[in-house]
């Protein structure tokens, strides 16, 4: 499945997204701990949200096959 | 429609965001307009880019402005916010409220921007003479 990168994280993952297996990420707890295995500059972010069809999404949510992911820094608008 | 939500690449216009607010009953209508400042922390800054997650940016200002027409007696909302580089002294942001009365203006207006900020999918990218930060990213 894709993961869209915005700001920061597009930089980490050197790229706008990531595709990624399902079994590495069948809920937001499992995803944050792959991707920060991964790519570790992500654990000296402030903090940053999952996303998952364009709504914010706690720790323990369950991530489908389908499911549009975003991973969402620090947010500076305004 | 009593809201105007938008991201946009275009420059926005002040007074067209007033204008779709006025009625002979909004005795009240405030406004906040955010605007590129020319340093930071003492460093000059060139220029800035804000990139945009459009579709859940839009869904984030929606919810934001039905939030804001149930918890306060607001008439109107207009919540436009730019996308795409900007120089020092462009209009970033413009939030125009209106309502009977100042009180829900005002307090409106302000939620609007504090909230905004920190839930709205925008990210802001700082360029100074030695180089460029993402805002925010880094504790």
């Amino acid at each position: 499945m894709k993961v869209l990168a915005f700001g920061i994280v597009k930089d980490i993952f050197n790229n706008s997204y990531l595709v990624i297996d399902n079994k590495d990420a069948s809920s937001v707890d499992e995803l944050k701990a792959f991707l920060e295995k991964k790519f570790p500059a992500l654990k000296e972010l402030a903090s940053y949200m999952i996303a998952i069809n364009e709504e914010y999404a706690s720790e323990n949510i369950a991530i489908k096959e389908r499911d549009e992911i975003a991973i969402i820094p620090p947010v500076s608008g305004g | 429609m009593n809201s105007s939500i938008e991201i946009s690449a275009q420059p926005l216009n002040i007074q067209s965001c007033i204008d779709w607010v006025l009625s002979p009953g909004s005795g009240g209508v405030n406004i906040f307009v955010g605007t590129v400042r020319n340093e930071t922390k003492g460093k000059k800054v060139i220029k800035l880019l804000f990139e945009v997650f459009e579709s859940m940016a839009i869904k984030e200002m929606q919810k934001l402005a039905e939030n804001i027409l149930q918890q306060w007696p607001v008439h109107k909302i207009v919540i436009h916010h730019r996308s795409g580089e900007l120089k020092p002294g462009d209009v970033a942001v413009v939030i125009v409220v209106s309502a009977a009365h100042r009180d829900a203006a005002f307090m409106a207006c302000r939620y609007t921007i504090d909230t905004l900020k920190q839930t709205v999918p925008i990210w802001k990218k700082e360029f100074f003479e030695d180089g460029a930060v993402w805002v925010a990213a880094h504790p």
